[in-house]
């Protein structure tokens, strides 16, 4: 039905755009160019088509609830009224382009404001549920809990295991993606040949393409059994979903982040540094280590704290490759779970919004939001302090 | 004043020369591990992938019997029965109860669909013999492939004895013990217990009941142990002599890409999730794109410099780097929770996914917005076009293949997301493709996703194959990208 409706009302508008423009057309045309439009016939046509569109939509909108069956036909017959009562005022003093700018105008702020709108939304759907939470568990006992067990009867909420957990894959993925990701960035900003750097990258580029779900399934078949496979080789017991197999492909996903970014702030160091350092006989490591990385620190830095959000807030991999126990350890060869995992596993499948299970998710996924926010802002404002030095 | 150096320390120089070298070496090395963890990746998933793309089939005689296949209502026929009946033909001296389930157990569920189709869409091939392709069960393919177990055969080392007892066979050669399947005379046997005489099951009845010459006979051997794998030893022999026979055929996995998703692995398909895909994808385009793009023109050509712009800009900012599940939660919440909108379906999908990838889309048409020189603007400003006119009828052409290029790519990481859809309910198990934007329905990534789950060895290699397909999307998507970038960009 609203789907006829809009179709109805496509071919409304544009008839209606035809019917403006031609009408103011044919005056300019009928004067014989002795009269002098302010605006151009089109605009007249646009404007008509807007009205009508916006007419018909909010009269659709405001009678589909309370009369759903009149709603179409009376926001049509509307919209064609509004076009006709628009149509008698074409006339050359009339600013249709002024009226239709206007209309333009408020259209763009609106798509603007989504973005707000959406972190506006975030922000209630996420806290609003929170609050809930947090009437039927109290606040201490969630953040200081020891043990995570919302399945159990009755179950518990403790968040420290989660948080360990989160860290704990967090910073193996650092260890891997820290080093390779900066060094790669240097050579490729301060050493790579234009032929060297068109090898590489394209492969750090496809690094960042492929889907989170595919090195999660890399990483629960290959790589998890490998260390498995190696560790007990080598005579540890090691758990089938291991903190260091999502941890360390974590650490891969995160090397194209750090890399680009860091590639980014040291290409942005100014050549007068280097030429400087050179010129007092330092080698191009030399420069690079004592020049370059000191100037571009704060951009790196941010670099780093963007990829420890992005570590955190990363779900596929976790999901598919570390387990769903909250195991309270630092044991990187034992299963562990993060606050992504438990907000996915808490959520999929058939759920009511008032059972401590479900709003314990929405109340993981505040803290989550909070920490990325926090993380993200920071970063954001190195970026910023440091774009103000060089700029 | 301290000492100057007059002269470099030759060993000082070869040292810091000596760690420049080392340096060098240690940013090639990253970028080597990096090329080779990619490199290690892809062909993982790809060998994995490659037997999901194949399927054996049984080509079989099968006589569509009029009593069996009404002619009246064919669809309604017993083509299961019949096409069962024409494989245990090939069979004859499998006879007992059990037995024959095992044989049955051999082929897929859906392996008379191609019968039923042919006789549907002709039916006058009721009462005639059709040669028709039969597909074989999951574990029979894997057994196939040789991903189950290897199987080897030596030759029996001296002569094998083969004494009869009514219907019980003994055996007596070198090598036998329990759980040994000997192939002699065209029979095949499994010795059921050690011993001088050694008694055997037979597994496919012999051509006569006299000795085998040294060199005649042969060990069966499996890689895998009998108690390990999906299928025993009597199914393996059975489908040895079935592809030595010469009636199995492995062509191309059609239903891979024919149907939807079944818990049957070889008939799984991704026809259903690709849809879904493709529903959310439209959505998330229709919907990101336009708002994207205007809220680009509004933030860098109309925008106030003030405090509200600001907040707006670190906002959106912020938005790019927000965790992808916590999308998901704003959809559950408020989509699905405060408006009702129904769950699994690819609307509410595209929606979250619409907002997830809208800050990417901003940024990227800001860049490309920003790239337009101001001489372009200020010439249009100065014949008398409006501030409005000079934006869309200039500046933004211009900044299209941009825009274009960034939409291209976020889309690409859009088709890849994953986890916002978990919490929304596209995660279900949907047989059916859907066909509307209100189907139940669910991605590429999410059928990945279920897919891995699953404990039959059979949904390994298909999630992979699944993953293949993925991968290729979103590599034509980049390219295209690319493509966009080399043939449109022009520097001013």
């Amino acid at each position: 039905m609203s789907a006829i409706f809009l179709l109805l009302l496509c071919l409304l508008v544009v008839a209606t755009y035809f019917a403006g423009r031609q009408r103011a057309a044919a005056m300019r045309n009928g004067s014989n160019g002795t009269t002098l439009f302010h605006s151009l016939p089109s605009y007249h046509g646009l404007l008509l088509g807007t009205t009508a569109f916006l007419v018909g939509l909010f009269v659709f909108v405001a009678l589909a609830t309370p009369l759903p069956a009149v709603a179409p036909w009376a926001a049509l017959a509307a919209a064609a009224a509004a076009a006709y009562g628009f149509s008698t005022r074409i006339s050359p003093e009339f600013r249709a382009r002024n009226v239709f700018e206007r209309i333009t105008l408020g259209f763009l702020i609106l798509c603007s404001a989504i973005a707000i709108l959406t972190t506006v939304g975030i922000v209630f759907s996420v806290v609003f549920e929170t609050s809930r939470f947090f009437r039927e568990v109290p606040v201490l006992s969630f953040f200081t809990g020891l043990t995570w067990a919302p399945t159990g009867s009755p179950p518990v909420f403790g968040f420290i295991p989660l948080l360990a957990g989160t860290l704990l894959i967090t910073t193996i993925a650092m260890c891997v993606a820290g080093p390779l990701g900066l060094l790669a960035a240097i050579y490729m900003a301060e050493y790579a040949s234009p032929t060297v750097r068109a090898i590489f990258k394209p492969v750090l580029e496809m690094l960042t393409g492929i889907p989170t779900v595919v090195l999660g399934f890399f990483a629960a078949l290959t790589v998890a059994p490998f260390i498995r496979d190696s560790g007990v080789m080598l005579g540890f017991t090691v758990s089938a979903e291991s903190a260091l197999a999502a941890g360390l492909v974590i650490g891969m996903l995160l090397i194209p982040v750090i890399s680009s970014l860091s590639d980014d702030v040291i290409n942005a160091v100014p050549q007068s540094m280097r030429d400087g350092s050179y010129a007092m006989g330092a080698t191009k490591s030399e420069t690079i280590k004592r020049v370059i990385l000191p100037a571009a620190l704060p951009g790196i830095v941010s670099a780093f704290i963007l990829a420890v959000s992005r570590a955190m807030g990363e779900t596929m991999i976790v999901v598919m490759a570390a387990g769903l126990a909250a195991n309270l350890t630092a044991n990187p060869l034992s299963s562990v779970t993060t606050m992504t995992v438990q907000i996915a596993m808490l959520l999929v499948g058939d759920h009511e919004f008032d059972s401590a299970k479900t709003l314990a998710a929405f109340a993981l996924g505040f803290v989550l939001f909070i920490f990325t926010l926090i993380l993200n802002f920071i970063a954001l404002r190195l970026v910023q302090k440091y774009k103000e030095q060089y700029d | 004043m301290t000492e100057l150096r007059k002269k470099a320390d030759p060993a000082l120089i070869k040292r810091r020369y000596a760690a420049e070298r080392r340096f060098r070496f240690y940013g090639l090395a990253a970028l080597a591990l990096t090329t080779a963890f990619l490199a290690v990746l892809l062909t993982d998933i790809v060998s994995r992938s490659l037997p999901a793309f194949t399927q054996y089939s049984a080509v079989l005689e099968v006589p569509v019997d009029p009593e069996k296949v009404d002619a009246a209502n064919p669809a309604a026929g017993d083509y299961e029965g019949i096409v069962r009946a024409a494989w245990r033909e090939l069979f004859p001296s499998v006879t007992t109860r059990a037995d024959r389930r095992l044989l049955n157990g051999l082929l897929s569920g859906g392996g008379a669909d191609e019968l039923r189709r042919q006789v549907l869409s002709d039916p006058s091939l009721i009462g005639k013999t059709v040669k028709v392709p039969v597909m074989l069960s999951d574990d029979a393919d894997l057994f196939l492939k040789g991903q189950m177990t290897s199987v080897s055969r030596t030759p029996g080392e001296g002569a094998l004895r083969i004494r009869t007892e009514g219907e019980n066979y003994f055996l007596s050669g070198q090598g036998l013990a329990a759980g040994t399947v000997v192939l002699a005379d065209g029979g095949a046997f499994r010795i059921a217990a050690d011993g001088e005489q050694a008694p055997a099951e037979v597994i496919l009845a012999p051509a006569g009941a006299a000795d085998v010459a040294a060199g005649q006979w042969q060990v069966m051997g499996f890689g895998v142990a009998e108690s390990q794998r999906k299928l025993n030893d009597r199914q393996a022999v059975w489908l040895e002599e079935a592809r030595e026979k010469g009636v199995l055929d492995r062509g191309i996995a059609w239903n891979f890409f024919l149907k939807g998703d079944s818990r049957e692995a070889e008939q799984a398909g991704i026809l259903g999730s690709i849809m879904g895909s493709l529903m959310v994808v439209f959505i998330t385009i229709a919907l990101s794109l336009p708002i994207g793009v205007a809220a680009a023109i509004y933030l860098e050509e109309f925008a106030p410099k003030n405090r509200l712009t600001e907040i707006i800009e670190v906002n959106i900012n912020n938005l790019a780097a927000v965790p992808s599940i916590i999308f998901g939660l704003l959809g559950l919440a408020v989509f699905l929770g405060f408006f009702g909108m129904p769950r699994s379906v690819p609307l509410v999908g595209g929606i979250v996914i619409a907002l997830m990838s809208l800050p990417t889309i901003i940024i990227a048409s800001r860049a490309a917005i920003r790239a337009v020189p101001p001489s372009i603007r200020e010439a249009a400003l100065g014949v008398g076009a409006s501030h409005q006119q000079a934006v869309f009828h200039h500046v933004l052409p211009l900044a299209m293949p941009g825009i274009m290029t960034g939409t291209i790519l976020a889309v690409a990481s859009a088709i890849g997301e994953t986890a916002p859809l978990l919490l929304i309910g596209m995660v279900a198990f949907i047989v059916d493709v859907p066909t509307g934007f209100l189907d139940s329905a669910t991605v590429l990534p999410v059928q990945i996703y279920l897919w891995s789950d699953l404990p039959e060895r059979a949904f390994e290699a298909r999630t992979a194959a699944a993953i293949v397909v993925l991968l290729l999307i979103m590599l034509v998507l980049n390219a295209l990208a690319i493509f966009l970038r080399k043939k449109f960009e022009r520097r001013w």
